[in-house]
């Protein structure tokens, strides 16, 4: 099914002229911001020198960590009052990234996620619980406002409380539920320890941490859905960049709003179909924060072959990232984001190690992190104070319940070289 | 300050809650000649404290400091006890009575007499309360 048919199957040579219009358009907005002034100055870019979609490789990378020097509004392209509304997402230290949105941009992104939800059979007849949250992450207003867009009866139940959710499903009868995929394995498994019937349920949109097909299959089983893969960010809107067709072989961009590249990430050179690499997109229909070639940090590729659906080009599933972000129950954690935490606390040392484990199918982040040697009053409840500090303050900016282990001041190795402070041992999903 | 005879100087450790941390510890007053005459563990969350009298208080925190362990002094007082029912509840009643709380405490049962080993929010009007009540302290000499 086609939420807008037209665009989604334009012809190579019109989406490419659609494309190459919206991007004169970007970099003529782009005008409005000064560090895309000034990066552009120093590459010598013009907007008149984007003739071709191929000139695109003129222009210098933007990448997160300029977005985080622009805290909090220095990427808005259009004043203030015209920005309706701003998400945060995690930084890659102290701060957060700020993106805004003008009204249309929130039109935009309700009409690609009603364009992914119909891509995959959801209907106005279909009821939609939204199992993520609804703060700042934008998971939850985004699946929201595109889901009502096409009608649906929609619970916005967010997170937590597992045997509400369950609840709600069975009251309601639930057809469609979207959450993380580790999130929904823990439903299921209360579902089955509970003898819960969740036989309403048809389909499962699963995104915003990695997943498996033998997740999948093992999802579908216990839940009795086809289950689809979705995949954003936040500063392309958020979720509804990429969706899976019924096919469920790789994801649809959509190439009419997004310009992508896939680019070497050690070396910056464009790669070809079929080569592995970073994702780099071009937002093109962007109001309040337009992006020029912004590194997503994602490993994918692009596909050889057109998909049997009539849409263009896919890209793989994420295999992975280019950079050490984490991704734990769904929130993107940068490593450098707990080492800012900790030089605010002086009764810790600088130096941590990370674990990451699944415990029932949830992640589960470990931080060891060295007692300051004179913080030390030899009482056991100074030191539970300054642990549960510790868990409170990191609580606090990675919005993310972590165990804090205290460890013997110089116990913790130090690195000489590229520091390996992140032990991930979830394995496959 | 008379009553100071009565403040012993503890060691506390900080140490992880792993395998050989002991040990470690054990090992390197040893290698001092540093006597333990009481001690015992707290754990919280993944870490303890090891807490220790010893004969040679200061030496024991140079030593370990120089091995990298996190060391604190921490004042406790000791009170002998009747080895025998009620002996506890003698020396806890005259705490209770005066007020003073108790933040931890750890025994042994010695050749003369059972001692235990008390941290106290007011060591001060503990000492007081003791010798009020009747109790009998140990000098700090006796340990160190």
């Amino acid at each position: 099914m086609f939420w807008d048919e037209k665009t989604e199957t334009l012809p190579k040579r019109d989406l490419e002229e659609l494309q190459l219009k919206r991007l004169k358009k970007t970099v003529a907005q782009v005008q409005n911001v000064e560090f895309y002034r000034r990066l552009l100055g120093e590459a010598h870019v013009r907007p008149e020198d984007i003739r071709t979609l191929a000139d695109i490789e003129k222009i210098p990378f933007t990448r997160k960590q300029d977005l985080r020097d622009g805290y909090p509004f220095g990427f808005f392209a259009v004043p203030i009052h015209e920005v309706v509304r701003i998400h945060t997402t995690s930084g890659t230290t102290g701060k957060p990234t700020v993106v805004g949105y003008t009204r249309n941009d929130l039109q935009t992104w309700a009409d690609l996620i009603a364009r992914n939800m119909t891509m995959v059979g959801l209907t106005d007849r279909d009821i939609f619980q939204n199992m993520v949250n609804y703060g700042m992450f934008t998971g939850g207003l985004g699946f929201h406002y595109g889901a009502e867009k096409i009608g649906m009866t929609v619970i916005p139940s967010a997170t937590g409380n597992t045997r509400r959710q369950i609840e709600m499903i069975q009251d309601f009868g639930v057809t469609a539920i979207h959450c993380t995929p580790s999130y929904a394995m823990h439903l299921a498994e209360v579902a089955e320890e509970t003898g819960a019937c969740l036989d309403s349920l048809t389909t499962g949109l699963f995104g915003a941490e990695p997943w498996s097909d033998a997740m999948r299959a093992e999802l579908e089983k216990k839940l009795g859905v086809t289950a689809f893969d979705s995949y954003g960010l936040s500063e392309l809107f958020g979720p509804g960049v990429a969706f899976e067709c019924p096919e469920r072989d790789g994801l649809h961009i959509w190439h009419d709003c997004y310009l992508v590249e896939i680019i070497d990430p050690l070396t910056g050179e464009t790669l070809g179909d079929g080569e592995r690499g970073e994702l780099v997109v071009t937002p093109l229909v962007k109001e309040a924060m337009p992006l020029l070639r912004y590194r997503t940090g994602d490993i994918t590729m692009r596909f050889e072959d057109e998909c049997l659906c009539g849409r263009a080009k896919k890209i793989a599933r994420i295999t992975g990232r280019s950079d050490d972000m984490l991704v734990i129950r769904g929130i993107n954690v940068f490593p450098s984001q707990i080492e800012h935490v900790l030089l605010r606390i002086p009764e810790v040392g600088n130096h941590f190690m990370v674990y990451v484990d699944r415990v029932n199918h949830l992640d589960e982040m470990t931080i060891d992190v060295e007692i300051n040697r004179d913080y030390f009053s030899g009482e056991l409840q100074d030191l539970a104070r300054i642990q549960k500090k510790v868990v409170k303050e990191l609580r606090d900016t990675l919005e993310l319940r972590t165990t804090v282990k205290l460890v013997e001041p110089g116990s913790l190795p130090r690195f000489e070289g590229k520091a390996k402070r992140v032990i991930d041992r979830r394995g496959e999903m | 300050m008379k009553e100071n005879k009565f403040v012993i100087k503890q060691i506390s450790v900080f140490s992880e809650n792993k395998p050989g941390r002991l040990a470690a510890i054990a090992r390197a007053l040893q290698e001092e000649k540093i006597n333990i005459m009481a001690f015992s563990i707290a754990e919280a969350d993944g870490f303890g404290v090891v807490r220790a009298l010893v004969d040679k208080p200061k030496k024991a925190h140079e030593k370990l400091g120089k091995l990298g362990f996190n060391v604190a002094f921490t004042d406790v007082i000791a009170v002998q006890m009747k080895d025998e029912p009620g002996g506890l509840y003698e020396t806890a009643r005259i705490l209770g009575e005066g007020q003073i709380n108790i933040e931890y405490a750890y025994a042994y049962s010695g050749k003369e007499a059972a001692v235990l080993i008390l941290r106290v929010d007011n060591v001060e009007a503990a000492i007081a309360a003791i010798q009020r009540g009747g109790g009998t302290l140990i000098e700090s000499s006796l340990f160190q």
